[in-house]
């Protein structure tokens, strides 16, 4: 080990099959945390839970971060960028609790860069192509509010290392939620332009809404949320027309396979590269 | 006895003066991420680590900064371990930690948000917020973006001197 110089030092923490050139690899960031899963939990079953919610995320964040160099401005495009950050961290901590839970001992990168469209769970809102800024905000509302409010629950979880990463996620999805909400507030009210906009991007979201709350309890708790928000915004509620399908069983969009494609690539093209 | 305890103040006192990779003018135990430093039995020092943020890009050059420092200091054994529970706090920054950022002009975060069980509310009134300008003092300052440089910053600016500066996040 040197310690002379802190990316050495990293360096050469790994043994051979090290991969951190194209990604995160360099540690397990759950590195150190007591990894045990309580007798009386299924291990599958927590192993799915933590794997549906870190492909949210994941998903969400590559689609956050396309804004970067492309949003209305700086300001905003820093945001973007800091909240898929957030994601991307949950996403990273959640692989690796499925990984330790289902004993396959997967790291986050075999989740993350070596799975194909249809062993990811993501609910099929966060895979749609960004759109305008208005779609991405009202689809960040909706997201935020859903993934806020469940992880609220989570933190009661009896996996203890869900429920931390969940305590966690809740502070930081509270100032994702801040954000999405006082924008569609100053959009929704805003010119007759932006107004139109949000009303076009309410309707792209609205079919993919029912598939949040299948799984989880927070229907309501989310839509007092939502009402809250179009309310102040001038915007009517969503109307509810669900699809058939489900992004939580493998159904996608045809947006997703080019999504990962460019997520993937080059974790793929050299699975065994080293910095 | 006695001198395992000594020996466990002083990796105790190296750990805690590593610098934070993303604001240097802090020690790791000024914002609060330095959760305990101990000696095991077989001369292990164990120091444990809290992230500020999930995706704190800063943590694996923290560990390896600590790792790195006790090494130096003549302990060969380090573990570094993660504690995500409880979650950081904006308030675990020190009060010798809020003087150093002031200091650079860096505006300390004020308390964070109190959180009762169950829902979290969302506020949609603005927020008055008195957050004094780090450079000139004066009152006067209005925010600029609730996302900055680093995960845990918000960029403000100075309504009286027109200097813009940074403002640590309450969470």
């Amino acid at each position: 080990m040197s310690d002379d110089h802190v990316y050495l030092t990293l360096a050469e923490g790994h043994d051979d099959d090290t991969r951190w050139a194209y990604g995160t690899g360099f540690e397990d960031p759950l590195h150190g945390v007591d990894t045990s899963v309580p007798d009386d939990l299924d291990a599958g079953e927590l192993a799915s839970v933590c794997v549906t919610l870190a492909d949210d995320a994941l998903v969400s964040a590559q689609r956050l971060a396309e804004w970067t160099t492309r949003a209305p401005e700086l300001e905003e495009e820093v945001a973007l960028a800091n909240i898929g950050l957030d994601l991307l961290g949950q996403a990273r901590l959640l692989y690796s609790r499925a990984g330790q839970a289902d004993g396959t001992g997967r790291d986050e990168d075999a989740y993350a860069y070596f799975r194909d469209a249809g062993d990811f769970r993501n609910v099929r809102l966060a895979e749609l192509p960004n759109g305008d800024f208005a779609f991405s905000i009202v689809r960040l509302l909706v997201f935020s509010s859903w993934r806020l409010a469940h992880f609220e629950r989570l933190t009661a979880h009896r996996d203890p290392v869900l429920a931390a990463i969940a305590a966690k996620g809740v502070k930081e999805l509270a100032y994702h939620r801040q954000y999405a909400a006082e924008w569609a507030v100053r959009l929704g009210d805003g010119t007759e332009e932006s107004h139109r906009r949000m009303r076009k991007a309410q309707e792209q979201v609205a079919p993919y809404l029912g598939e949040l709350f299948t799984a989880y309890d927070v229907r309501d708790e989310v839509v007092a949320v939502l009402r809250q928000v179009t309310e102040a915004a001038g915007l009517p509620m969503p109307v509810y027309r669900p699809l058939p399908g489900s992004g939580r069983t493998g159904d996608h969009t045809e947006h997703l396979a080019p999504l990962l494609a460019e997520l993937q690539g080059v974790a793929r093209a050299h699975p065994e590269a080293t910095w | 006895m006695v001198t395992a305890l000594l020996d466990e103040r002083r990796a105790r006192r190296i750990a805690e003066q590593v610098p934070d990779p993303e604001l240097p003018m802090l020690t790791l135990a000024d914002l609060g991420v330095l959760r305990d430093v101990s000696l095991a039995e077989d001369g292990t020092v164990v120091a444990s680590l809290t992230p500020t943020y999930s995706g704190c890009p800063a943590m694996a050059e923290m560990r390896a900064g600590v790792a790195a420092r006790l090494r130096a200091a003549g302990y060969a054994r380090v573990e570094i371990r993660t504690v995500l529970d409880p979650p950081w706090s904006s308030d675990w920054i020190t009060a010798e930690g809020r003087r150093k950022l002031a200091e650079h002009g860096i505006a300390p975060p004020g308390a964070a948000p109190a959180r009762a069980a169950g829902p979290v509310p969302l506020v949609l009134s603005p927020t008055r917020r008195s957050v004094p300008c780090p450079r000139c003092g004066h009152p006067d300052t209005e925010e600029t973006s609730r996302f900055g440089a680093t995960s845990c910053k918000s960029l403000w600016r100075c309504l009286a001197c027109r200097e813009p500066f940074e403002y640590v996040k309450e969470i």
